[in-house]
């Protein structure tokens, strides 16, 4: 650091600085990991979602998000919120609860803990005295009740949680009024649910887990009725006039019971197994809602047959005749429905069911015909197929952003049209700046495009790679076409769909052309899609072209896995991007590089074999060029037969550490010459044995050589129009790295529009660089006279880019994971380095330049490189000078697919993984910062809340 | 040509008269020329100040065998560019003016064709109980050869002796440079990497520190045998020419320059192949004339030239009576701004 604080501390540069740079992780898109409790209120209509991490986001309207984590990072097993309050209070795995609260504060509301509590047993009591099982808010909003596993209910006091040990409901209290035989204290353990009365708050249902249910009036501390289930409970659920409740069991049935004032104890008036009558699961939790046709809703969570239906996550849905069981593909967290609200009216009249599953969260409409699901505008499953790259497109034309918006339309045919139904609080951030759009791809081959412009990450437009290919997966297989007379009647929802029906189909590079419409996609066999953006459906040939990357070198055999074999004749694809042309590399390695230069209509890939460039308006390939390593045979051999060798390496060891022993046994004292080979062998087995015991903790200190292993491997491509040869001619050039610290550039021939399609493009190696730390080389840039990265290909021709300075000597900069070094051109002397590894320890994983403005002046900015290192650093370096401006912690050192996963934008901003299904948002800048702005004011109270509907705030749930 | 001629060796006298003499007897008397002489062991070392000088007219047995050379031919055919060993010079010259006084560009050294690979330095501003290791990667075809770990030593801190984390040569393979020089050993603790401390890093930030600097790398160890340390005798410190072990007797006196030659090596020898013609190294660029550039680029390299020292140079340069920055004021007047520029760029 001292370099940098010493000479050239200049006090202008460094307010400039503060200008510019900021650092803010702005807000988490996508879904939660590992979502372990749900809670609603319909008063403020906000959704909170806990995570077994400790964490606690609300969401309301889209751009409403709050986020709160508990300083414990236990499990938050429930979530209440305090009727007709901006508060709610959670249960985390070690007994404590927290109470939260939404306060306003400079404009926007903020999420804060206020007080946390653990409730505490007389001296000596075990610890399951205490151990709250189930939380009760009371409608009056000055109490909690609190059942535990000792069967007491505690009551304490909201908001200073301090209990009311006067009140407390014992099991003996409970037992007193009940003139039972079969009734015992066994009865009253663990309490398994606690509703308050809709109609009157003075009395609570008291559900205990074997199966004995209590009204309890608070007035008078007395049971006034008592219900004798024979199952175990699982849940109960109040009827909104209070006639009547509903119990749900562990043997999955249900049972309806009448509450009438003449008699204290009754008998059910209906006992259902809805999938019996074999043994089926048990009903975690039931909702019984009225309608005004009379025909009441009943909505329940599992009761699925035991046998063959035991492994999947159901909510089933019965309305009359209509009966469906929504199958999710992740366990069920917990689910509320959104019903009428307002206290005086006589009908629930739900509208949707709101479903949390382990992997993503699942709204569906009960008004429309069908049941249709609704599309989220939040709460994206971005790890549906899990990610395998990004790529992030600033600022898009309207015109593209239009026809991709119109192309994901057509798509969503099948989701209801109805307005997100959570929509609490207002969303007051400003306009997002521009149209930012991030592209994910998957391992089961699709893109998907994200509108990343604001705090909502929404699915704009899905893009699938498959049916170019032939898998094993007949596409028509549907989930969803079981016969009608199927039961039971399972509709799978959801779009979390974890298994790929062929890893070679993932994708790994993304190039998108915002000017033209062009897309490039490579993948995990060696294949490179070039797309065109259509607005209509459109049947047609995808021209196919193989690259021999590996023309020159004899007597080498690819051991990986095979190229996708495609589908023969015209294929029908749907209105979005289409592809036109496939190039397949051989050997069908992972394609490492990718880049697209719309404007010359050239395609350029790289894998660890080398590199190639295709003329896709030509449809022809241009030249290839092998960078591999004669001696370098792991990159031949691919991947999988790496993981393979090794095992059987290790295998093989083994069996020949058994047999020695086994043969030194039998032949003691045998010839010299054998017992000789033995002890080589066993030597040997020990030193690796050794070594591999040794792996983990020692490491090699060694320079890196041209023979190492994956030296060839492709890691940047880059398009410039510049100086290669001579310094009066600038001409179009392909410039490549590699891992082994080379640098290729190729001087190309592109013929002129009036006779591109006559003339070949030609190309012609002009120069190689061989950086001597022979660092893996992960950037390059050609800077022009006035020292600014050259624009993008059609930027210019769109006037949104300044032409570059074509009259001054350009450079060219090269970033390896150690290095950063600026060259001239056309004559290559190197003029400026910046060492980062051999002072710091640290290696560029990722770089980008970004255009940094001032948040004091509009009319400055200027370009810098935002630079990731492997210990999760972010440094921004100044171009073109090479000097450090400023670093930030970002992620972890140990995150590994964090720090794989990032991506910056052009404008300073950047996204990285921070589990399989979120992306974090950051901004660099002080002038482009996207993060949620929201207000959640308290709605007016109604003078006759105090009638009030439970079960809505009490999203009561065993754990 | 031989000369033979006798000296006493009881009063052997002042080096410059010795020069004298040798010049008079080779009858060049204008000529500068390098003197050195073969030791008991057959090495040739140098002859250049009083010192040495006595210390050669003691080990005759009883003929002492003195070679010498012409200045320039030895000068410029040993060392590759003419830049880099004028700026050797110099910063040599700056640093140890009491050295130089007579001749500047002396160049105290070994001969050319052998290349050392490895070296202890710095021995009179380190901690007896530390070595400062060099190894020479550049022109062998010798693996490195050596493993790092984690483990724990113990120091002694305000609060008592505590356990603290630190990084450890695990592993030494057998034929590799780090075994051939025997100054480094399993369980050494590795304390500094070409000048930057390791405490505080990760085993694989120290792994990749070594393998970015491994064409020039500098290791500060603490040996795990302390019984073979260099006892620094108190009366010679801040002379360093006594430093070394008597076969290591050269590479002392011009640390800050071969460091600096290291960095120019390790750096400036990325390869350019041209229109699939012969590779060639990357030359450095030669400064733009534009005032307002070359301001920037001597700012530049006042940071990096900084950077690229070590600490241990930096307390040198602390004790040597010119500052660093007298370089830029006064620099030497045959020198040509060229070449002076040529040194700015080292980057």
């Amino acid at each position: 650091m001292r370099r940098f604080l010493r000479p050239g501390h200049d006090p202008v540069r460094e307010r400039l600085k503060r200008d510019l740079f900021q650092f803010n992780k702005t807000v988490e898109h996508g879904f939660p990991h590992q979502p372990s409790a749900l809670g609603y209120s319909p008063f403020l209509r906000l959704m909170a979602i806990g995570t077994r991490s400790g964490a606690i986001k609300l969401y309301g309207a889209p751009g409403v998000e709050f986020m709160g984590l508990h300083e414990e990072n236990n499990t938050v097993m429930q979530i209440h919120f305090i009727p007709d309050q901006c508060r709610l209070v959670t249960l985390l795995d070690d007994n404590s609860l927290h109470l939260w609260s939404l306060k306003q504060h400079g404009g926007t509301s903020e999420l804060r803990e206020e007080h946390r509590f653990t409730l505490k047993g007389p001296p000596g009591s075990p610890p399951s005295a205490t151990q709250v099982t189930a939380v009760l808010p009371h409608s009056s909003r000055e109490v909690l009740y609190l059942g535990t596993e000792s069967g007491n209910i505690f009551v304490v006091e909201l908001p200073s949680f301090r209990v009311l040990e006067d009140r407390t409901i014992t099991p003996e209290a409970v037992l007193q009024r009940i003139p039972e035989d079969n009734c015992n204290r066994r009865s009253c353990e663990l309490v398994e649910a606690l509703q308050e009365h809709p109609k009157n708050p003075d009395q609570i249902l008291i559900g205990y887990s074997r199966g004995l249910i209590v009204l309890w009036d608070l007035q008078n501390n007395k049971a006034t009725h008592h219900f004798l289930g024979s199952q175990q409970l699982e849940n109960l659920y109040w009827q909104r006039d209070g006639s009547k409740f509903i119990s749900c069991h562990y043997d999955g049935s249900y049972s309806q019971w009448p509450v009438s004032s003449d008699n204290s104890q009754s008998e059910p008036l209906e006992n259902t197994v809805p999938y019996g009558p074999f043994p089926c699961k048990a009903i975690s939790k039931i909702y019984w809602q009225t309608t005004k046709n009379g025909l009441p809703y009943i909505i329940f969570q599992g009761g699925m047959p035991r046998a063959s239906y035991g492994d999947r996550h159901s909510i089933s849905v019965i309305h009359g005749s209509q009966q469906t069981a929504f199958d999710f593909t992740s366990r069920v967290i917990d689910f509320f429905i959104i019903f009428s609200s307002d206290p005086a009216a006589e009908f629930d009249d739900p509208s949707a069911l709101v479903v949390l599953a382990e992997e993503e969260l699942v709204v569906i409409d009960l008004k429309s015909a069908g049941w249709p699901a609704v599309h989220p505008p939040y709460l994206a499953s971005l790890h549906c197929s899990a990610i395998t790259c990004s790529h992030h497109v600033s600022n898009i034309p309207l015109k593209l952003w239009e026809r991709i918006i119109s192309a994901g339309s057509k798509q969503n045919i099948h989701y209801s049209s109805m307005p997100w139904p959570i929509d609490g609080g207002t969303n007051i951030a400003p306009d997002p700046p521009q149209r930012d759009l991030l592209l994910t791809g998957h391992e089961d081959g699709t893109v998907r495009f994200w509108d990343a412009s604001g705090v909502c990450l929404h699915l704009l437009y899905k893009l699938s790679t498959v049916r170019v290919f032939l898998t094993d997966a007949d596409p028509n297989d549907n989930m969803n076409t079981l016969g009608e007379e199927e039961w039971p009647p399972l509709r799978k929802v959801g779009t979390f769909d974890p298994y790929s029906d062929d890893p070679r189909l993932g994708i790994q590079k993304i190039y998108l052309c915002k000017y033209s419409g062009y897309l490039a996609v490579a993948g995990t066999a060696g294949q490179v899609l070039v797309m065109e953006l259509n607005d209509e459906d459109a049947e047609h040939v995808v021209d196919h072209a193989e690259a021999d990357l590996l023309q020159d070198q004899e007597g080498y055999r690819w051991k990986g896995h095979e190229k996708l074999k495609t589908r023969d004749g015209p294929v029908r694809f749907e209105a979005g991007f289409q592809p036109f042309v496939l190039v397949q590399c051989q050997p069908p390695a992972v394609v490492t590089s990718l880049a697209l230069h719309s404007e010359w209509k050239l395609v350029a890939f790289g894998t660890s074999h080398g590199f190639g460039l295709f003329d896709h308006q030509q449809k022809r390939l241009v030249f290839v060029k092998c960078t591999l390593h004669p001696s370098d045979q792991l990159a031949l051999e691919g991947p999988l037969s790496r993981v393979k060798s090794l095992k059987k390496s290790l295998r093989q060891s083994f069996r020949r550490i058994r047999r020695s022993r086994v043969s030194s046994r039998k032949r003691r004292g045998g010839g010299g010459n054998a017992s000789e080979v033995q002890e080589a062998n066993a030597k040997f087995d020990q030193d690796v044995l050794q070594e591999m015991e040794l792996a983990p903790v020692q490491r090699k200190i060694e320079a890196r050589s041209a023979e190492d292993s994956f030296t060839g491997f492709v890691r940047t491509l880059y398009f410039a129009d510049t100086f290669l040869r001579d310094s009066s001619r600038h001409c179009p050039s392909l410039w490549a790295g590699t891992n082994g610290g080379t640098v290729y550039a190729f001087c190309l021939r592109v013929p002129p529009a009036e006779r591109r399609m006559d003339e070949p493009v030609r190309a012609e190696q002009a120069k190689e660089i061989q950086l001597m730390h022979r660092a893996p080389v992960v950037g390059i840039l050609v800077l022009d006279g006035r020292s600014t990265p050259l624009p993008e290909p059609l930027e210019v021709a769109h006037d949104l880019s300044k032409s570059p300075d074509m009259q001054g000597s350009h450079q060219l900069l090269v970033v390896s994971e150690e290095q950063f070094k600026v060259f001239t051109l056309p004559k290559v002397s190197s003029k400026l380095k910046l060492k980062l590894t051999a002072l710091e320890g640290c290696r560029v994983r990722k770089v980008t330049v970004a255009n940094f403005g001032s948040c004091k002046t509009d009319d400055y900015s200027e370009n810098d490189l935002a630079v990731l290192t492997n210990l999760g650093d972010i440094q921004i370096i100044s171009l073109p000078f090479l000097k450090l401006q400023i670093r930030y912690p970002c992620i972890r050192k140990e995150d590994v697919s964090g720090i794989a996963s990032c991506v910056f934008t052009k404008y300073g901003q950047g996204f990285y993984l921070i589990s399989p299904s979120e992306f974090e948002r950051f901004s660099l800048s002080t002038k482009w910062l996207v993060e949620p702005r929201c207000i959640v004011d308290m709605p007016e109270v109604t003078s006759n809340n105090h009638v009030h509907k439970p079960g809505t705030e009490n999203t009561a749930r065993k754990s | 040509e031989f000369r033979r001629f006798s000296l006493e060796r009881s009063k052997p006298g002042k080096f410059e008269e010795f020069y004298g003499l040798l010049q008079h007897v080779h009858k060049i008397p204008n000529v500068d020329v390098l003197v050195g002489y073969t030791d008991i062991h057959g090495d040739l070392l140098p002859i250049n100040n009083d010192d040495n000088y006595h210390k050669a007219v003691s080990t005759a047995n009883p003929l002492l065998r003195i070679f010498i050379q012409r200045k320039e031919d030895a000068d410029y055919s040993a060392f590759g560019t003419d830049t880099m060993t004028r700026k050797k010079n110099v910063l040599s010259n700056v640093l140890r003016p009491d050295n130089h006084k007579k001749k500047p560009h002396i160049v105290i050294s070994m001969p050319q064709d052998f290349r050392p690979v490895s070296s202890i330095i710095d021995v009179d501003i380190l901690p007896e109980t530390h070595r400062r290791v060099r190894l020479y990667k550049y022109g062998t075809d010798k693996p490195l050869g050596f493993y790092i770990r984690d483990g724990s030593s113990v120091r002694v801190t305000p609060h008592g002796l505590e356990k603290v984390p630190g990084i450890f040569i695990s592993r030494l393979v057998p034929g590799g440079l780090a075994q051939s020089t025997g100054l480094l050993a399993v369980n050494d603790e590795v304390l500094e990497v070409n000048g930057i401390e390791v405490s505080g890093k990760s085993l694989d930030q120290v792994t990749d520190m070594m393998i970015a600097n491994s064409r020039n790398l500098i290791i500060t160890v603490r040996p795990a045998n302390q019984r073979n340390n260099v006892v620094r005798n108190s009366r010679t410190s801040g002379s360093s020419g006594q430093s070394t072990e008597s076969s290591l007797p050269s590479s002392t006196p011009n640390i800050l320059g071969s460091l600096l030659q290291g960095e120019e090596e390790s750096d400036e020898e990325d390869i350019i192949i041209e229109d699939s013609g012969e590779p060639q190294q990357i030359p450095k660029a030669t400064p733009a004339s534009e005032s307002i550039e070359s301001l920037s680029q001597i700012e530049l390299l006042h940071e990096s030239t900084q950077n690229g020292f070590l600490p241990s140079s930096e307390m040198n340069l602390n004790q040597s009576t010119g500052s660093i920055s007298m370089e830029y004021e006064a620099p030497e007047p045959g020198r040509k701004s060229l070449e002076e520029d040529g040194t700015i760029i080292t980057l």
